[in-house]
């Protein structure tokens, strides 16, 4: 009975996290990308804007769905929805402080893994549902774009196995010490390449959530809007916010593999907020990459993960290997 | 080009960018013929927002033929009126006031500078970039402040006369003009730094879509499409009109015949710009700027004129056969984008997508010129 | 070799430094101007739709209605109604009406007029969703509470009346010349 009260106090938990991340992102986001481009972003609905997301939801909600004539109503219908779940589910494993877990799996990383790939699919159901050659282009191409960087994505988190020998997500956070050089990020004694796979982890994590520079599956400038051209109102509202949610697991993920989760960089005090610090900072550096580079094509991004990352990340394999091996 | 492209028999698939479509900065319909992301063919259809400039030309009086010279490229308007306003000037032999002259190349860079910018912002975010565009909208908001306070008109202006130009520049718009150019000079090289030395643009301009000379020549291209494939060649120097002979500019040549180059052409371009406006505000004369004596009904004498200038996209002509009334007998606009985008058909060919549409923008169409 | 590494570190220092610009962008402060709450000052010599300028020492317009905007508007986007009235010199505006939806403002009306009749205004916050709200009446503009009868110049209507009687004499006179020519004409015949 105890068990059941703590999931579902879990699951509300996660639901309002989750709920309030989603609008709000969008708002750093608007608000972030005015700034930095001299403009001062949403302020006329609420004070700072603040209440410019409800607008926005109440907007696409009231919005009719059309389902195109040459689309296939059932893909073009379960697409958004087959985006959304594994985003929603992927909460379950992230360990938010030490006793914050809604639920501890030993396997939490390769559960990670396996629901984040299939948001590459959902985009390719609805860039093929939609009957639009824009989608297609566009689902087709956000699928070789995830393959390509799942590939460096997990072998740098092999290393963290190989160092932390757990796929827990809370023991990996727990191995890691509550000293700043004690985190994966720059423990240099089991490997002198940590930095770099933390960068080659970043790298992927973007290209994962399709976030300019990577955001070939969107691409306005060329493919008009991407998977989702032919999506309106909530229909476009769950693809925006799945978006969201990846952006927020990817960065969690990295939190937690390499900057030491709910550790404290000195050794004090830790918990949640620390890994809640971390991650928003991880995804204001999104927003700001978002907001100054231009997009890569699609070969500029192969070229990238097959020439630089794997590579990279073999080498840090193999070197972590042996650090273990030796030392 | 890669085998994929080559080969016919292989399934393809046509898709249709535009008219509709964020790339094509407008209503232009570019019909592709793709293989997977390659490019069989692509076919620009034009007519969209065909208006009949040259035929209302016909239509209409001398004066009253003003205003569509707004209208054509609007985003290098004075230019065109430089045009119109020295086409007519050389049928009737009228003598322009040397100020007015100055006033006239003065205001035609200020708009060739804000073109470039916006040329420069746009085609960054086609590329997916938006940050450029609203530094590039900032500066440009200034510039059209100044044209605002001296035409009257932040966009379409109709500002030139025959014999001169609506009314003369006050004390507040040269110290202006002065003012911006110190403030904008050092925006450049913030540009370079932030869009041209990016690795990602880098990466996606390099020896993308080259156009060689030839081709250039074959479809008539002008402007920095040209001058990006290594040819020398600038209105402004090799005819010259107005007082651009007594002015100090260097024309940006570049010879790597691809994107970048002509990129790089139109940020050269903008320097030059300021360069040609602090010069010319240094030598500005007094007097008066309108030529005495101007009729008010037109009527130039019969024989056939032709008059081309240096517009922000390219060479801007226009030619007319005047048979001695009040209207023209026939016009005839020629206008850069049209001849620069005629390539694209042949240049495209085997591109990737991404690659094809990097290339059109660096083409930097304005879809209302292309089709008058 | 080298060259790979090379790359890999001026590409990385080119990102580098395209966030330093736009961090600092960040911390400067926003040039939006918030237009419904302010707005710019317009220029003295910014082109809104024309208007009828009113005289100081009249107090009204200088309008002559001699036509020549009309005629020299591209567009054809001025009608310009006038009327004769007894004892007042010239011809008096009725109604001068603009159809802003046509106007390309390119100023040829203004250059053309003579008296300096009609100047551009600063009117910019135009908005509607109604066409017909763009067919201006400038006269009714200038006067919204109802336009000035012109003052009547009691010699003019006087030598106006005079003459109008001489012409009422004078069809009569006409008809009896027209019926003797007339009359010769069948003679001939």
């Amino acid at each position: 009975m105890n068990e059941l009260i703590r999931l579902l106090a879990y699951m509300l938990g996660i639901a309002a996290f989750l709920g309030l991340n989603l609008a709000y992102l969008g708002w750093v986001e608007r608000k972030g990308a005015g700034h930095f481009q001299r403009r001062t972003g949403p302020k006329e609905v609420g004070p700072y804007g603040l209440l410019q997301p409800l607008a926005d939801g109440l907007k696409l909600m009231s919005k009719q769905l059309v389902v195109p004539t040459n689309a296939d109503r059932p893909l073009y219908m379960c697409a958004p929805i087959l985006i959304m779940v594994p985003s929603v589910l992927l909460f379950v494993a992230i360990p938010f402080g030490e006793h914050l877990v809604p639920r501890e799996f030993n396997f939490g990383l390769i559960m990670m893994f396996a629901f984040a790939s299939m948001a590459g699919l959902s985009i390719l159901i609805g860039g093929w549902g939609s009957g639009n050659k824009y989608s297609l282009i566009a689902g087709t191409r956000a699928v070789s774009q995830n393959v390509a960087y799942e590939i460096p994505m997990l072998i740098t988190a092999i290393n963290i196995v190989l160092i932390t020998g757990s796929l827990d997500l809370n023991e990996i956070v727990r191995q890691q010490g509550s000293y700043i050089w004690n985190w994966n990020v720059f423990r240099l004694d089991k490997s002198i390449l940590m930095p770099v796979s933390f960068l080659v982890f970043f790298i992927c994590s973007l290209a994962e959530t399709n976030r300019t520079p990577f955001d070939l599956g969107e691409c306005e400038g060329e493919l008009v809007a991407g998977y989702h051209t032919e999506y309106g109102g909530m229909g476009f509202g769950l693809f925006m916010m799945a978006e969201y949610a990846n952006l927020v697991i990817g960065c969690s993920l990295t939190t937690v593999l390499f900057l030491g989760g709910w550790q404290c960089p000195f050794g004090l005090f830790p918990g949640p907020h620390w890994f809640l610090l971390k991650m928003y900072f991880l995804i204001w550096c999104f927003v700001w990459i978002r907001w100054t580079y231009p997009r890569t094509t699609f070969w500029g991004l192969l070229n990238l993960s097959w020439k630089y990352l794997i590579p990279f990340s073999l080498v840090n394999l193999l070197l972590t290997a042996l650090f273990i091996k030796v030392f | 080009m890669s085998s994929l492209a080559q080969s016919q028999l292989r399934e393809t698939f046509e898709l249709n960018i535009g008219p509709q479509h964020p790339a094509t900065h407008g209503v232009l319909r570019i019909k592709v013929v793709m293989d997977g992301e390659y490019i069989v063919r692509a076919e620009p259809i034009l007519g969209y927002i065909h208006r009949m400039h040259e035929k209302m030309g016909e239509n209409r009086t001398w004066n009253q033929f003003w205003p569509n010279m707004g209208r054509l490229d609007y985003l290098s308007a004075i230019a065109y009126n430089h045009c119109y306003a020295c086409l007519v000037e050389r049928a009737m032999g009228i003598e322009v006031p040397e100020r007015a002259e100055y006033i006239r190349v003065i205001t035609a860079e200020l708009n060739r500078i804000q073109s470039h910018l916006l040329g420069f912002g746009a085609y960054i975010m086609d590329l997916g970039g938006f940050t450029p565009l609203m530094y590039a909208m900032d500066e440009r908001e200034q510039i059209l402040d100044l044209l605002e306070s001296v035409t009257g008109s932040r966009l379409t202006y109709c500002y030139f006369r025959f014999g001169g130009v609506y009314n003369d520049i006050d004390d507040d718009f040269i110290t202006g003009t002065r003012a911006f150019i110190k403030r904008f000079r050092p925006q450049i090289p913030m540009y370079h730094k932030l869009v041209t030395g990016n690795v990602i643009l880098m990466d996606r301009l390099n020896g993308v879509g080259p156009i060689s000379a030839d081709l250039c020549r074959k479809y008539g291209a002008t402007g920095p499409v040209l001058r990006g494939s290594g040819v020398n060649f600038d209105v402004r120097r090799n005819e010259p009109y107005g007082v651009y002979p007594e002015l100090d500019f260097d024309i940006p040549v570049y010879h790597e015949c691809d994107s970048m180059a002509r990129y790089m052409v139109r940020m050269d371009e903008m320097v030059q710009s300021c360069r040609i406006i602090e010069n010319a505000l240094n030598k500005l004369p007094e007097g008066p700027v309108m030529a005495e004596k101007v009729p008010k009904a037109l009527k130039p004498p019969k024989g056939d004129f032709h008059f081309a200038v240096e517009a922000a996209r390219g060479t801007f002509s226009m030619r007319t056969v005047s048979d001695g009334t009040n209207t023209s007998y026939r016009m005839r606009l020629r206008s850069p984008t049209y001849s620069n985008v005629s390539l694209f058909e042949e240049a495209s060919r085997g591109m990737l997508l991404s690659d094809a549409l990097a290339f059109l923008g660096s083409l930097d169409p304005v879809i209302p010129e292309m089709d008058r | 070799m080298s060259g790979y590494f090379k790359e890999i570190i001026t590409g990385l220092k080119s990102l580098a430094i395209g966030l330093q610009i736009t961090n600092k962008e960040f911390f400067t402060k926003p040039i939006t101007l918030q237009y419904p709450h302010e707005s710019v000052k317009m220029t003295p010599r910014y082109r809104g739709h024309i208007e009828l300028v009113k005289d100081p020492q009249t107090g009204t317009h200088r309008c002559i209605a001699c036509g020549m905007c009309e005629k020299g508007c591209p567009t054809g986007c001025i009608t310009v109604q006038a009327e004769k009235r007894e004892g007042v010199k010239g011809k008096v505006l009725t109604a001068y009406i603009l159809n802003f939806t046509t106007c390309s403002l390119c100023g040829q009306c203004v250059e053309n007029c003579k008296p300096e009749a009609i100047n551009f205004s600063n009117e910019y916050n135009l908005a509607s969703t109604r066409r017909e709200d763009y067919i201006f009446n400038l006269l009714q503009k200038l006067h919204p509470e109802g336009v000035p009868e012109p003052e009547i110049d009691p010699e003019l209507l006087k030598k106006e009346r005079e003459k109008k009687e001489a012409a009422k004499k004078e069809p009569a006179k006409k008809a009896a010349a027209k019926e003797g020519g007339e009359s010769k004409a069948e003679e001939k015949s």
